[in-house]
């Protein structure tokens, strides 16, 4: 196989997606279907993941991937057993008022490690099952199937009982101790959540709840960008890869004169930029080398390095520029950044493959890499793959390289009526604001 | 300790009590009626009585305990000693980094650090000593004041009558609810915990506001083993999250242990142990500490006064209540400090006095709405604050854009290896009226200021862009930040910063200092603050 840095720009993304897919079915259970957090041993299944699969799955079949019949036979074992899995507020359910438990067995689909009911978590799953609603589209008895049961499955969410405080959405509950309570404020990934929640046609998020969420974004100038600013980089682009936010504005936009496609294109500027100054002096990071992220990273504690104590925080959200950060990166990051701007994402991409090669393994990008943190002679760097980041790149090289996922949900009732529900108008939405 | 020691000891407690509270003191006998009854001796009562005798009113001060109140007793000032022994144990670690060989792991003799927080207490007791207001013809009365009537107080059986009256009687740490068994095995509050003897091995805080993080940061460098419990998922819930994840993570760094979202559900004692039981989610955990600080706010004095003969109304939440002249339901009395304000910080009671003693003896108009106070946290980096916050804004419906320059781009930041922290200006969007600011840095109590002083003058961000500040200075990071404003609407990039040292920074695109916005000051916006435990 030839060396990554010989490959054109089209055949080094087209090698880096077919290689993320292949995280799935390797990482899948046969009996449900469900697909794994992690590859690593023993890992449990993440209900985000099987939605970033199932909304992977339409562009696998158009690249010959996988036959159409195999994507649905997928798709609906999926959504067979989400449907047929235990809803109830017993400990050991898959999931509870139309919620699913963050993690659950692979084989069994219970709930594992005293997880929570995680909201955000099942907002990613449903979107990927409203993606192959909106993709297995044919007569077919499988494909009608499909549709009918993600409706069912959309429908059943109460999202109105998951705002038990101010209107905003909790972070999760648990049988055990009710709602969480952990501030969850300041824009993050969460529009997806609130836009799939305002969709709903039965048991809808009150409006209120997305206008209390937008009272507590920050507008700020930050590093010379002005950004809605939340930190780790991942939460300007989880919504987007279902959502096209290109010339579509709510209350705050039209305020800004902005959108939050070009908020997340001037927030990778603004990493680039804390790249290039590198104020903590780690080792690699330049206006190619950035990407700081959710993800894993060192757990060592501290050490003392270059005249100065080192703290590392292990698997952290860390972001820009007011930390946390301990000089780990995420390596798929940049190029999952390719709709919003593609010079800058093959830059650090290509720079990142020709300096630390090992970044990438089996042609898959590792979830986390610490070149100040030297082990062995090399960087840190995480171990395995995390099926969220393989899932997260795919559907933004298909959404860069021809709006696949986005020509989906722009078609899909419920985006659009969650969409409008939250303010949204312009661009293709229509009904100017 | 010497017996040298003890008996430099005895001299140093018996100045600062002689200061405070003289031994063997005797109220004078009332002088008719006073001009003004000003009830209470901390930062508020002083600084309405000193106001008033300088108007040559005469005056009578009623106080029951201490001069100098919660803040020099038992407040700012010695925490702020005990916070700066904190600091000076931290350089001494870090002195490896500054090429010093020295110890990592300084021993701390809590004795002398206690003898040096009660020399600066002293000290600072002085300037306002019992001797010295009397002196300057304030009649001082000890002991428990209560309303004999509208116009009269009643102190240790003497009737004191008044033409007017302010009620400056403070608060005090607010006693613990719902945590069973905490009474039984003991706590401290910021009453009692500058009076500990010894640095116990383990402390547990209770409370993550300002006094709790500072108290846990500093103990914590002194070598104590601290864990701090809060039930909320940050500390310093009314500052901006961005301030409070740094603080969290710089007390981290020092060793604290952090328990966010954490609720004390109980506490018992255990082989001569306090054990705080505690549940985070569903996840319940013993602490264990030799002390318990609880500092979970504070509420008004007021019990004690029988405000109902006086027809001063109040409730229970917010102390005092009175109207924006600091007028209380009794037109002849009026309120001032922590017993009738949200802000309960000595900054702001000494204004409140000020306002109230000359509405109260001039006929001054000065209103409530009018008070610009900075506040600050006293950890390492500092966390200070003024005017209006992110949220406030939201709330208000005024749109809002924040400046924000970090503090690891601010060159003597990084000269002084004190790079964590950032200023953070906020503005009413589309316009440079300044409408609050956040500074996390090592001297944002210092920095804050400038910003007190620009607001307070109504001067706009665009303006502030053409002030030269000193370089290097952490203050610099302010004049960035309206650099940054000014850059902005000038659409060009980021101007390069000086090579050299002693060469005044002069914004490039601003040589002559641009007008003042016009706009009315931020104070006529209502403030919202947080309380000061």
């Amino acid at each position: 196989m030839r060396d990554t840095r010989d490959l054109s720009d089209k055949e080094l993304i087209a090698r880096l997606e077919k290689a993320a897919f292949s995280y799935f079915a390797e990482n899948a259970d046969a009996h449900t279907g469900l697909i794994a957090d992690t590859s690593r041993e023993g890992s449990p299944c993440s209900v985000a993941v099987v939605g970033f699969a199932l909304s992977c799955f339409p562009a696998a079949v158009a690249h010959g991937w996988l036959t159409r019949e195999r994507a649905a036979a997928w798709t609906c074992k999926i959504l067979d057993f989400f449907e047929s899995s235990e809803q109830s507020d017993d400990p050991s359910a898959t999931g509870y008022k139309g919620f699913y438990y963050h993690f659950l067995d692979m084989r069994t689909g219970k709930r594992v490690w005293n997880c929570e009911l995680s909201l955000i978590d099942t907002a990613l799953l449903i979107a990927g099952v409203l993606v192959a609603a909106a993709f297995f589209d044919s007569d077919d008895s499988g494909e009608t199937r499909i549709r009918q049961t993600a409706d069912r499955l959309y429908r059943r969410i109460v999202w109105s009982w998951a705002q038990p405080g101010d209107g905003t959405f909790a972070q999760g509950w648990k049988p055990e101790c009710g709602f969480l309570h952990y501030g969850w404020e300041g824009y993050n990934e969460a529009a997806i959540l609130y836009i799939l929640g305002l969709g709903s046609p039965t048991f809808p998020l009150a409006a209120q709840g997305y206008e209390a969420w937008r009272m507590t974004y920050q507008w700020e100038n930050l590093l010379s960008h002005n950004v809605l600013y939340s930190g780790p980089l991942f939460t300007h682009l989880f919504s987007h890869a279902w959502i096209d936010f290109r010339g579509i504005q709510d209350r705050f936009m039209r305020q800004k004169k902005s959108d939050y496609f070009r908020n997340t294109q001037e927030t990778i500027a603004l990493h680039r930029e804390y790249g290039r100054r590198n104020c903590h002096e780690f080792v690699g990071y330049s206006e190619n080398l950035w990407g700081i992220t959710a993800g894993d990273g060192p757990q060592l504690g501290e050490m003392r390095a270059h005249g100065r104590d080192r703290r590392f925080f292990g698997y952290m959200a860390r972001g820009v520029p007011y930390g946390p950060d301990d000089g780990t990166i995420a390596p798929w990051a940049m190029l999952a950044t390719l709709p919003f701007g593609e010079a800058a994402a093959l830059a650090g991409t290509r720079h990142l493959l020709k300096r630390y090669p090992q970044v990438c393994r089996d042609g898959k990008f590792s979830s986390g890499f610490n070149p100040t943190l030297v082990i062995d002679g090399q960087g840190w760097l995480s171990e395995g793959w995390y099926g969220l980041d393989q899932g997260l790149l795919l559907m933004m090289i298909e959404n860069h390289l021809n709006e696949s996922i986005w020509r989906l949900t722009r078609r899909s009732p419920y985006f659009i009526a969650g969409l409008r529900r939250a303010g949204f108008a312009g661009g293709w939405l229509g009904d100017d604001g | 300790m010497t017996d040298d020691v003890k008996k430099i000891k005895i001299r140093e407690d018996e100045s600062y009590l002689g200061r405070v509270r003289p031994g063997g003191w005797t109220n004078p006998t009332p002088r008719g009626r006073y001009d003004l009854a000003v009830v209470g001796g901390g930062p508020a009562g002083l600084a309405a009585a000193e106001a008033a005798a300088r108007g040559g009113h005469s005056v009578a001060l009623i106080e029951r305990h201490r001069l100098g109140g919660n803040s020099l007793n038992a407040g700012s000032v010695p925490s702020k000693a005990i916070v700066s022994a904190g600091r000076a144990f931290a350089d001494m670690r870090h002195a490896e980094d500054f090429g010093a060989a020295v110890s990592r792991n300084p021993k701390a003799d809590f004795a002398a650090i206690a003898e040096r927080m009660r020399r600066i207490r002293a000290r600072i007791a002085a300037q306002s000593s019992a001797e010295m207001l009397a002196s300057s013809g304030i009649d001082i009365f000890f002991g428990d004041a209560r309303f004999a009537g509208p116009q009269s107080f009643v102190v240790g059986g003497v009737e004191i009558s008044f033409a007017k009256a302010i009620l400056a009687t403070g608060a005090r740490p607010m006693p613990p609810t719902d945590i069973p068994g905490l009474d039984a095995v003991g706590y401290r509050t910021s009453a009692d915990i500058f009076d500990l003897p010894a640095l116990p091995n383990r402390i547990a805080i209770i409370g993550g506001g300002p006094l709790g993080c500072e108290m846990a940061q500093a103990l914590c460098r002194l070598g104590a083993h601290v864990s701090i419990i809060q039930d909320d998922p940050k500390f310093l819930p009314r500052e901006e999250r961005d301030a409070a994840e740094i603080l969290s993570r710089c007390l981290a760094r020092d060793g604290v242990e952090i328990r966010l979202n954490t609720t004390v559900t109980g506490a018992r004692l255990e082989n001569g142990v306090r054990v705080l039981e505690t549940f985070n989610n569903e996840i319940r955990l013993d602490i264990e500490a030799e002390l318990v600080l609880l500092s979970i706010g504070r509420i008004p004095n007021i019990e004690h006064l029988e405000l109902d003969r006086g027809g001063v109304a109040s409730d229970t939440k917010h102390g005092i209540i009175v109207d924006d002249s600091f007028q209380t339901s009794n037109p002849n009395v009026y309120a001032a400090g922590d017993v009738c304000l949200d802000l309960k910080f000595a900054n702001a009671a000494i204004a409140s006095a000020r306002m109230a003693s000359a509405n109260a003896l001039g006929g001054a108009a000065h209103s409530r709405q009018d008070m610009l106070v900075p506040w600050c946290t006293y950890c390492d980096p500092e966390i200070a604050h003024i005017g209006l916050h992110v949220f406030d804004a939201h709330e208000l419906s005024v749109p809002i854009k924040s400046f924000t320059v970090m503090m690891h781009d601010i060159d003597r930041a990084i000269t002084d290896s004190q790079d964590a922290g950032f200023v953070k200006i906020h503005i009413e969007d589309g316009t440079d009226r300044i409408l609050g600011a956040t500074i996390v840095a090592e001297r944002a109590s210092e920095m804050i200021n400038e910003m007190a002083v620009v607001m307070g003058a109504g001067i706009g961000l665009g303006a502030l862009s053409g002030v030269i500040h000193a370089y290097p200075a952490q203050s610099e990071g302010i004049m960035r930040a309206a650099l940054a404003y000014v850059q902005q609407q000038k659409g060009t990039s980021c101007p390069k910063k000086p090579e050299t040292d002693n060469s005044p920074i002069v914004s490039s695109s601003s040589p002559a200092p641009p007008r003042a916005s016009a706009g009315p000051s931020p104070c006529a916006l209502p403030r919202k603050a947080p309380n000061s435990d």
